[in-house]
């Protein structure tokens, strides 16, 4: 497979405040990878970069073999962004806006409407080509921008929270898409939508205060997810604090009085362990409902500091 | 791709008002200023035949007019400069370009040609007034196309200066407000040369005024072009520059 970008130990400080700190990884065609974090993560700052808007304070970035520093040109001509703000001129019409790219991107001039009617199809612009841009509503704009990010066939294509602002059918619609689009480019696409990440990526990078915190295949992902959280409902208030002190049991939380979660590691018998112990201690186990895992779980354990309860 | 950017930066300001407002007050106050000086001509031409080697027609409303387009440009260029860099920047449209195969270079001088269209469009449509004047008497070409050179050198360092501002700026009005403040100092930067004892060589060179005045009376000489080259040349070289500033910290 070829290697499409190679990041190395990418730092980024606005300040003092380290933003991105030491982020390595490769992309590969045929992937689609997701970047989760929360808000704030350093999700943007590291596509930023990626994408030649912003230095990064140390680290080297390749795309597509090329140096993004040496060479920028070349490298940047492999590049399909999608920013958080879809960077849209709202006095153009879409068809205008789209020819504009497709000139700034290099496409060649015989090609240019082919490549945009292309563009306008798959991100379902077809009925809007004449309309200004400022007179769409949120959804369509976003779709522009996609349509732009997509629109001179690059290799790798990176899209910054691509389906906010979407209704559901759109959404629906855009990932679909994101996968067709990984099957022959690389995408990168950053979201906080867990879902998003289990439907459209073959691969994850979770970022938590600008450290990459995992990065892992979505298959490989399942296999080791190792935990689980547990629902249980009590009649009496459990003792949180003697809970924590089982072993395989990561983090606590409280939903009410009478009800907590506990998230638990899957070896050892934890579960078992649990449920003997709450009889044991006589607050009256009502419910002990295992919840299905999801990469929620995943998310809270790693980013969250071991053994702390969340009340 | 640098045309491609100076193409869209010409028409967009043709999709908004502004280009056809400036349009319109220009030719207004220029066809009334030009007509207020063919009636000094006429009114002075029973004089003038008595002179011999007198002012003709071209110094009588030619210099006059060009000289009073260079003012009304100063307050109108950084009006249209004002928005060049910093309102990419305000509707972060500027990533679009920064991500795209063209270096920065490429940008700041795209969109330096997309402004110096439409003040060269400005410059033909004031020049196209004295040719008017052809329907009934004789131009001096030489110093018509003197005049013509003189606004256009000194539009191009308005509008390279007026850039520069704008990618300094964060609000366009600021950045015209900033422009203009600039050029109105490069412009009155001669008045200390009119007290005699206080001659200051300096800013003598320095002032816009007197460059573009030499040019105006005929005399094109290579100082007062590179004058103009080296300022707006220097102008430009600082938008890359400081374009090149938005990538390594924010």
């Amino acid at each position: 497979m070829t290697t499409l970008i190679e990041a190395e130990h990418l730092y980024r400080y606005y300040g003092k405040h380290c933003a991105v700190h030491d982020v390595s990884f490769t992309l590969s065609k045929g992937e689609v990878l997701g970047f989760l974090g929360p808000n704030g993560a350093g999700k943007t700052t590291t596509m930023q970069m990626l994408c030649g808007n912003l230095a990064p304070s140390a680290g080297q970035i390749k795309i597509n073999g090329f140096d993004l520093l040496d060479q920028p040109r070349p490298a940047k001509q492999s590049l399909g962004y999608l920013p958080d703000t879809p960077p849209l001129y709202r006095e153009l019409s879409v068809q205008e806006y789209l020819h504009y790219c497709a000139q700034l991107h290099g496409v060649p001039r015989h090609s240019i409407r082919q490549a945009v009617d292309k563009a306008k199809e798959r991100c379902g612009l077809g009925d809007v080509a004449d309309r200004l841009i400022t007179n769409l509503s949120k959804g369509f704009q976003q779709r522009v921008g996609i349509a732009q990010a997509i629109l001179h066939n690059p290799e790798i294509i990176i899209l910054d929270e691509p389906t906010v602002g979407l209704d559901p059918i759109q959404i629906r619609e855009i990932r679909e898409l994101i996968r067709e689009l990984g099957q022959d480019h690389g995408v990168i696409l950053s979201t906080h939508i867990l879902t998003e990440v289990q439907e459209s990526c073959s691969h994850v990078q979770i970022i938590h205060q600008g450290r990459l915190i995992l990065n892992e295949t979505i298959a490989g992902l399942n296999r080791q997810m190792n935990t689980g959280t547990l629902r249980v409902a009590t009649r009496l208030e459990p003792n949180v604090g003697v809970l924590l002190t089982l072993p395989g049991v990561t983090s606590i939380d409280k939903i009410s009085e009478h009800q907590i979660k506990i998230h638990h590691s899957m070896t050892d018998n934890t579960v078992e362990r649990i449920a003997e112990t709450i009889i044991a201690s006589g607050w009256g186990l009502q419910e002990l409902t295992p919840v299905k895992q999801s990469m929620e779980d995943i998310f809270i354990t790693l980013t969250q500091e071991p053994k702390q309860i969340d009340l | 791709m640098i045309l491609a950017i100076a193409a869209r930066e010409f028409k967009t300001l043709f999709l908004s008002p502004m280009a056809w407002t400036i349009l319109a007050i220009l030719q207004f106050i220029l066809a009334f200023l030009f007509l207020s000086q063919v009636e000094t001509f006429t009114m002075l031409q029973p004089k003038l035949t008595a002179i011999e080697g007198a002012p003709g027609l071209t110094d009588i409303v030619v210099t006059p007019l060009f000289g009073n387009a260079a003012i009304i440009l100063l307050l109108a260029t950084p009006l249209l400069t004002m928005r060049l860099i910093c309102e990419e920047r305000r509707n972060k449209t500027l990533s679009l370009l920064l991500s795209a195969p063209v270096s920065n270079g490429d940008i700041i001088i795209g969109k330096y040609l997309g402004t110096l269209g439409l003040l060269l469009l400005i410059i033909l449509l004031t020049a196209l007034m004295p040719l008017s004047l052809l329907a009934g008497g004789e131009l001096d070409f030489g110093k018509l196309f003197a005049n013509m050179l003189a606004l256009l050198l000194l539009v191009s360092t308005f509008a390279a200066i007026g850039l520069f501002v704008s990618c300094l700026a964060g609000h366009p009005t600021v950045a015209a407000l900033g422009t203009f403040g600039l050029l109105l100092v490069l412009w009155l930067i001669d008045w200390t040369t009119g007290i005699e004892d206080q001659r200051s060589e300096l800013f003598e060179y320095l002032s816009l005024l007197r460059h573009f005045q030499n040019i105006q009376t005929g005399l094109i000489s290579s100082a007062d072009i590179s004058y103009f080259l080296l300022v707006t040349g220097t102008f430009i070289l600082l938008s890359i520059r400081r374009l090149d500033n938005d990538r390594l910290q924010k």
